[in-house]
């Protein structure tokens, strides 16, 4: 009898393996990128960390994460979901456009069965990923760790972050 | 497309080793397949291994881990105590299903 095709998990190739991802941003467009990754991540097993820095503070801040914003202002490549068309930059900026265009970001991202900025970080830290919070962002906003997540697991420094993730890859986002 | 041995019938797989004729599958090979990748099944496995079959029949394609959770109640930590580190791509191969495609 032949020896059955088994996939290979390597559940032990991939125990040493860490990503850090630095979500820079706070918009509601660039918010989804680390978290995706973040998710496929611990999805195969990798050890993952993300860093929450400047825009990107506003994801883990309780009072505005519910209220990412997109806007086709300075935004080049946007173009309608089917189709090429564009909203010229002169018109982008009128009133109203931008809670237009968010929400109808926020359909389609639902429709794909994605879930909304808050409850995808609650879906990454069920599968174990790590949420941190950036010091200087934090002085900044003057906000303290009672302001964010509970599941934060703490405000640090940069240097704290960068001996943490020792070996790790990184992604900037 | 390779055929493999498992439960001593013939098994249509992919290179990987993901069964591509869910037709194949029943219970019996499940606790193979199972086993073959260091698991052994519980009610609560099976529970979510019923949901993943009876999802894919309707849907045409494997649950992510997501799906698992919002429409078939697993929550996320609970898959991944059940399905140690991959737990999208152990279900799937358990309920001999193509891995799932979605990203989320």
């Amino acid at each position: 009898m032949n020896t059955p095709i088994v996939p290979s998990f390597d559940d032990d190739a991939s125990s040493g393996r860490k990503l850090a991802i630095i979500c820079s941003k706070g918009n509601l467009d660039m918010a989804y990128p680390g978290l995706i990754l973040a998710n496929a991540a611990l999805g195969e097993g990798v050890e993952t960390h993300l860093f929450f820095t400047f825009w990107g503070f506003d994801m883990i801040a309780k009072k505005r994460m519910d209220d990412l914003k997109f806007s086709p202002t300075g935004n080049t490549a946007m173009h309608m979901p089917i189709g090429d068309l564009r909203v010229p930059q002169a018109l982008a900026p009128v009133p109203g456009m931008q809670a237009v265009a968010t929400k109808m970001l926020k359909k389609q991202i639902a429709d794909l069965g994605v879930p909304e900025v808050p409850d995808f970080l609650d879906q990454i830290v069920a599968a174990g990923g790590h949420l941190w919070g950036c010091r200087m962002s934090a002085d900044m906003n003057k906000l303290t760790e009672a302001d964010l997540r509970d599941d934060v697991e703490g405000i640090i420094s940069a240097s704290d972050f960068i001996e943490m993730t020792e070996g790790a890859q990184l992604l900037f986002i | 497309m390779p055929v493999t041995t498992l439960a001593g019938r013939e098994v249509h797989v992919d290179d990987e080793g993901f069964m591509t004729d869910p037709t194949e599958w029943d219970r019996e090979l499940a606790v193979v397949l199972a086993e073959a990748i260091g698991i052994q099944l519980t009610a609560e496995h099976w529970k979510v291994i019923e949901f993943l079959r009876a999802d894919f029949e309707t849907q045409g394609e494997t649950a992510t881990s997501r799906r698992v959770q919002t429409v078939g109640g697993f929550p996320v930590k609970d898959q991944f105590e059940l399905f140690p580190k991959k737990p999208a791509k152990k279900m799937a191969y358990i309920a001999g299903l193509p891995k799932p495609r979605g990203c989320v």
